[in-house]
């Protein structure tokens, strides 16, 4: 049986007139259908490069990356990608800013746009459906960029950082919010992240990259009995041994190195 | 109780006493300004006229505002200085048209093809810093002495700023909004059409307002070398013949329509630009 995204012996590298930068080497990994993975690693190792490689953005130096069996860059509309900021435009109404994928890609019918109208009053953004972006709070952006992504009904959700620019507070509940949005749409989604309670307090494994050229480095899969809210998560004993666990493994790279 | 303006300030029915008193202040405040200015206006018009009148200066060569009026309600008897006005307007606002659609069309050429706007580039500064006033005399054996040299004269002041101001707003824009549209599975149209024209709008108007003003340089410049009539030629023409009210009442005139044109694109900026 074809693994759901299947990623093997990835490698890219940037390249400038003043030289070649290599951004990842050889990494190989696979996702099952509707898991939920974490990616960390050291700033600058190559995060949102993998990303752009697996929404089909760029195509990999070497090695493949499949979904369902076919390259990504095939059909861009099978992969969903949350970007750091949330990227709503400003001249647009909410509701025409969560339209924007349907409207590019034609599928904007009358029954496409009840069901958005019907998700933006899901997730609490039901009076402001005219409203203009600057007038919601942080979260609610991410909320409406969230809604942008799903309305073109992706197998495979990226999220490249998308709670870096929230402060602290809202990160957590934003954090939450989502993580409980895709688990019960049971989406399968990637998650792009330098925080590391982020990345545990929400996954269902977590990849750890090592710095560049980012290889990598450790797999470690999450068992929280069951338990899949972050804030729940956050207060469990196992929570604080994945996090030396993690941390342990990101560590190690320094020591090579030094 | 607590109201909310059409332009989404709370306002209050009753107001605090230090809010008042800034209003008052701020109310002040304009009314002095704008009281100024009309003075600062009336006081230059007046110490002209004092001079012409008691012959501090000559009027036959330096006009005066008695004079000017006179000779504007002479010249709109008989209809000369509405078809004057009307000649340059007409001209001003064709090739302010070219200019704007010109501009768009060549910013979204050098934006779609990095090689088309590298090639280019050198060509664009140095048409941009060439004085356009130069190029008329070629102009007027090119083209004759018509309408046509004075549209093409006005077109070519105006374009090249516009063209590289447009241009550059298109490169610097948002990267991240590109890769959102492209994440979108949108192509370089969407792009286009979505992110960078609605991005845009601003720059677009202020150097719609540059233009504007630059058009109509152009197109007195053209009505110096090439026209029959309009402001320009009514300024030359009265020059020539030693009129000077004709000159003074026609730079006057086109006070007024440079300020009218700016106004009136001020007014399409606040239409367009999204309320807060």
């Amino acid at each position: 049986m074809t693994p759901f995204l299947d990623v093997s012996g990835v490698s890219f590298s940037y390249h400038t007139m003043e030289g070649e930068t290599k951004a990842l080497s050889h990494i190989s990994f696979t996702v099952e259908n509707g898991e939920f993975i974490a990616v960390v690693g050291p700033s600058g190792c190559g995060k949102s490069t993998l990303l752009t490689l697996l929404c089909g953005l760029a195509e990999p130096e070497e090695g493949t990356v499949l979904l369902n069996g076919l390259p990504v860059s095939q059909d861009h509309s099978r992969i969903g990608y949350m970007f750091q900021r949330d990227c709503l435009l400003e001249w647009r109404s909410v509701l025409s800013n969560v339209s924007l994928g349907l409207e590019i890609q034609r599928r904007l019918t009358p029954e496409a746009k009840k069901e958005l109208l019907s998700m933006l009053e899901t997730y609490g953004l039901g009076d402001f459906v005219n409203s203009r972006p600057s007038e919601l709070s942080g979260g609610m952006r991410q909320r409406a960029a969230l809604i942008r992504t799903l309305a073109l009904k992706p197998d495979l959700l990226l999220l490249d950082e998308p709670f870096s620019a929230l402060d602290y507070q809202t990160r957590l509940s934003v954090c939450d919010d989502i993580s409980s949005i895709l688990r019960a749409s049971k989406k399968t989604a990637i998650l792009v992240t330098h925080d590391l309670s982020e990345a545990i307090s929400a996954a269902d494994r977590v990849l750890v990259l090592s710095s560049r050229p980012g290889r990598l480095k450790a797999e470690i899969p999450l068992s929280f009995s069951g338990e899949t809210r972050p804030i729940h998560r956050r207060n469990m004993p196992e929570f604080s041994s994945y996090f030396n666990l993690v941390w342990k493994e990101l560590k190690s790279d320094d020591k090579h190195n030094s | 109780m607590t109201n909310i303006t059409p332009e989404g300030r709370l306002t209050t029915s009753s107001l605090s006493p230090a809010q008042a008193a800034y209003l008052a202040r701020e109310r002040f405040h304009r009314k002095r300004v704008s009281v100024l200015r009309t003075m600062l206006f009336i006081l230059l018009l007046a110490l002209w006229e004092l001079g012409a009148e008691t012959g501090a200066i000559d009027d036959f060569i330096f006009s005066s505002p008695s004079r000017v009026v006179l000779c504007f309600l002479s010249m709109a008897e008989n209809g000369a200085i509405l078809h004057h006005i009307g000649v340059t307007l007409y001209e001003t606002a064709l090739s302010f048209f070219l200019v704007v659609v010109l501009s768009l069309l060549l910013a979204v050429l050098l934006w779609s093809s990095r090689s088309i706007s590298q090639v280019l580039e050198p060509y664009l500064v140095m048409l941009n810093s060439l004085p356009k006033s130069a190029l008329a005399p070629l102009l007027i054996v090119w083209l004759g002495a018509n309408l046509r040299t004075i549209v093409v004269a006005a077109v070519s002041v105006a374009v090249f700023g516009s063209v590289m101001t447009l241009y550059t707003s298109f490169t610097q824009t948002d990267r991240e909004l590109i890769r959102l549209i492209r994440s979108l599975g949108g192509g370089k149209k969407d792009v286009l059409v979505k992110i960078l024209l609605p991005a845009s709008v601003p720059v677009i108007i202020s150097s719609m307002k540059v233009s504007i003003g630059l058009c109509l340089v152009g197109v007195i410049i053209g009505e110096f070398l090439a026209a029959r009539a309009g402001l320009g030629y009514l300024i030359i023409y009265g020059q020539q013949t030693f009129a000077m009210d004709e000159v003074v009442l026609s730079i006057a005139i086109l006070c007024v329509i440079s300020a009218l044109f700016y106004k009136g694109i001020s007014l399409l900026e606040k239409r367009v630009s999204p309320s807060r």
